[in-house]
């Protein structure tokens, strides 16, 4: 389709006001601003929010931050209770009750706590059920509402308050786990990763086909912060710059099972250019431990492969 | 003119449940409660109810998807038991404070562990502080006839709060009992329109749910809810007031069974009433005044009222379906007590825990309840007021 991505930001009033609480350089409400740019101004929202640091600094009782109607009921279940509001809707609508020409589209937020960790089942549940709903994990790889504790999806060796870095145990000992994949193993039409860059574009696009798909759909977002992280506020958009191009955090999608890698870079930068300028993986760059260095560069090497991988067979299989 | 049929305590609820015809319905099977949502899918799969049916990976997720919905503007409902709700516990505290009229079917079970699928109170007991409202049930009709009420009740601008309507497990839930049914017209305009002031789906005048709510606050919210909890009283006595007229059948805060004259008194929820009954009317072929008073509601729990109604006895025993294990009695107990002490009425009373995990409760063990309390008000002496009834080891 064709659109203007920089009239939709300087004229789409944003859907989450300013005011809110979240911390300067945290990678959250941009992108949540842009996934919300991304709904038709005419179309209403339902907002759901897992309890995390965007549901406590965005709605303090009596001042909320979301123009559309949002809910939060507690940690592990943004996707329960948004497929709860979404077969009132069905429900709703088949009988009359709502404007039949009014659209409401659902949208569920919630950390990597909430939604790698304890809120899986939840997620599971809502997306093998197939409500017509978009469920966005903004991915900052640990528990930061609490103070920084290691989630499933904290990187491999990162120093988090429950894997700190110590004399015996170098920070966090497993890799991370890989979400998108086990959201694309529940065979929803759409499933993507993405992340705020080249001008916000991958994640604008990706947005909006989730949001307009029917169906459960799934955004794996990275949203890096800079508490828990150790970088430099202004440094947000690098350091998301540097996942990308280091293939940590690979941009694509999976399109009704078929893998569409959406950015290869043209010279995968060396992994030490992302871990470098996070005071989570200082203790990496220390004499001697040149081997952590190495083995997390493997994984990352592995698992970018086993994207190309994908993608090639799935896309075999589609033109069989 | 009402329909007369044979229903199984579930069979009753399911049925009720499909003349509400709520927007949704959100369940996860749990042993005794299972049946109702089994039987309320087949009504959705042959489209006899206008309900989305979300069947949910749990319990958790099942009030969750209760919340979702109930706030996004439609009726939901659910069933469960015993674990269930434990693992609902969280969401029922939610529920309450987000002031949604939920209605659940809650069939009561003992509450794990060791693991037992049979009756007593521990699940509903588990969950009297959570602002839920609470009415118990002795047959199929009553519970039936609850769930009827259930809506007119919770959704009353007063009230806004989220009720639950227990029966015992297996002991009603699976036992065939003839019932009175009401005509599905009459209960559709008696359960009425639910009309939301404020919910999700209103997209012109979109809402926030669920703060972040601080000291400042919170209290304040909390003071809302007890106040709505006193509120229920009133509104609970007009719903039976109009179900009354509409089906002959009247219900109060409790049931007063040859309470008048007696002497002694056996107080207790649920099915065991049906026993004490006939226990009663046993003891008063014999020349004793033994009476029984049933508490339908126990949440809010009409203190006063039951104090009033007790005033004139010699002695009274207090039955609990489940411990508080405090070492000092269960909480019909406690709540019966204090009940009397704030109104100034001095009974010797006690309690006995009974029927935990299934335990049968016979006819002769509540003849022995009423028999010790014949000699309490010979001797005047209790002994020991927190008891164990047809336990191994006691008695």
């Amino acid at each position: 389709m064709a659109y203007n991505l920089k009239d939709i930001i300087e004229n789409r009033p944003s859907r989450l006001t300013s005011g809110h609480r979240m911390c300067a350089g945290c990678g959250a409400p941009p992108v949540t601003r842009m996934i919300l740019r991304a709904v038709k101004p005419e179309d209403h929202v339902v907002v759901a929010n897992a309890t995390g640091c965007m549901e406590v600094s965005t709605f303090i009782y009596p001042y909320t931050a979301w123009t559309d109607s949002f809910i939060h009921s507690a940690f592990e279940n943004a996707a329960a209770t948004l497929s709860g509001s979404e077969a009132a809707y069905k429900a709703m609508k088949a009988t009359g009750k709502l404007d039949e020409n009014k659209v409401t589209k659902f949208i569920a937020f919630g950390g990597d706590g909430g939604t790698y960790d304890i809120g899986i089942q939840s997620l599971s549940g809502a997306m093998e059920r197939g409500h017509d709903m978009l469920y966005v994990c903004y991915d900052n790889g640990a528990y930061m509402n609490t103070g920084i504790q290691r989630s499933s999806a904290t990187p491999h060796f990162a120093d988090t308050t429950t894997s700190p870095a110590g004399t015996k145990i170098p920070g966090k000992m497993q890799p991370r786990k890989d979400l998108a994949k086990i959201m694309a193993a529940h065979h929803l039409p759409y499933v993507a990763q993405t992340a705020a860059y080249l001008n916000f574009k991958d994640l604008y696009e990706k947005a909006e086909k989730a949001i307009y798909t029917e169906g459960p759909t799934f955004l794996n977002v990275l949203a890096p912060c800079p508490r828990g992280w150790g970088y430099n506020t202004e440094d947000l958009m690098i350091i998301n710059k540097l996942a990308i191009e280091t293939c940590y955090w690979p941009l694509y999608e999976v399109v009704d099972g078929v893998y569409k890698i959406s950015y290869k870079p043209a010279k995968k930068l060396p992994i030490e250019e992302f871990l470098k300028p996070q005071k989570r993986f200082k203790h990496l760059f220390k004499p001697g431990n040149e081997w952590m260095i190495e083995e997390f560069q493997k994984e990352v090497d592995k698992r970018w492969q086993e994207l190309l991988d994908l993608e090639e067979i799935t896309n075999k299989v589609k033109e069989n | 003119m009402s329909i007369r049929e044979r229903l199984s305590g579930n069979e009753a609820a399911a049925i009720a449940m499909k003349q509400i015809n709520p927007d949704v319905v959100a369940a996860f099977p749990i042993t005794p409660s299972t049946e109702i949502p089994q039987y309320f899918s087949t009504f959705v799969s042959n489209g006899t109810v206008d309900t989305e049916f979300v069947a949910v990976e749990s319990e958790h997720s099942a009030m969750s998807a209760c919340i979702g919905a109930e706030s996004a503007g439609g009726r939901a409902m659910t069933a469960t038991s015993a674990n269930g709700l434990s693992l609902m516990w969280e969401m029922i505290y939610i529920a309450s404070s987000l002031r949604l009229p939920i209605v659940m079917s809650l069939v009561n079970r003992a509450v794990s562990g060791p693991l037992n699928i049979h009756c007593d109170h521990s699940d509903a007991m588990g969950v009297r502080d959570s602002g839920w409202i609470q009415l118990f049930s002795e047959t199929n009709q009553e519970a039936y006839d609850n769930l009827i009420m259930a809506h007119q009740i919770a959704e009353h601008k007063d009230v806004l709060l989220p009720l639950m309507v227990c029966q015992d497990g297996f002991i009603t839930s699976h036992s065939i009992e003839n019932i009175e049914l009401i005509e599905d017209d009459k209960v559709k305009e008696f359960v009425g329109k639910y009309k939301p002031e404020h919910y999700l789906l209103n997209d012109k005048e979109p809402i926030a749910v669920g703060p972040l709510d601080l000291q400042a606050y919170l209290f304040e919210h909390k003071k809302q809810q007890a106040d709505a909890m006193r509120n229920a009283k009133k509104v609970i006595l007009e719903v039976a007031e109009k179900f009354e007229k509409m089906t002959g059948r009247k219900y109060g805060f409790f049931e007063e069974y040859k309470l008048e004259d007696a002497d002694i008194a056996i107080v207790c929820m649920n099915s065991t009433a049906g026993t004490a009954k006939a226990t009663c009317d046993k003891l008063r072929e014999q020349g004793i005044k033994a009476g029984v008073l049933k508490v339908r509601v126990f949440r809010p729990f009409p203190a006063e009222e039951i104090a009033k109604a007790l005033s004139k006895l010699k002695a009274i025993a207090v039955l609990d379906k489940a411990d508080s294990l405090n070492g000092a009695g269960g909480a019909l107990f406690e709540d019966v007590t204090s009940a009397m002490f704030i109104s100034k009425v001095q009974i010797p009373t006690i309690n006995y825990v009974y029927g935990i995990g299934g335990r049968d409760t016979t006819v002769q063990d509540l003849e022995k309840v009423y028999n010790d309390l014949t000699q309490i008000v010979k001797t005047g002496d209790i002994q020991n007021p927190y008891r164990y009834l047809g336990v191994r080891g006691e008695n």
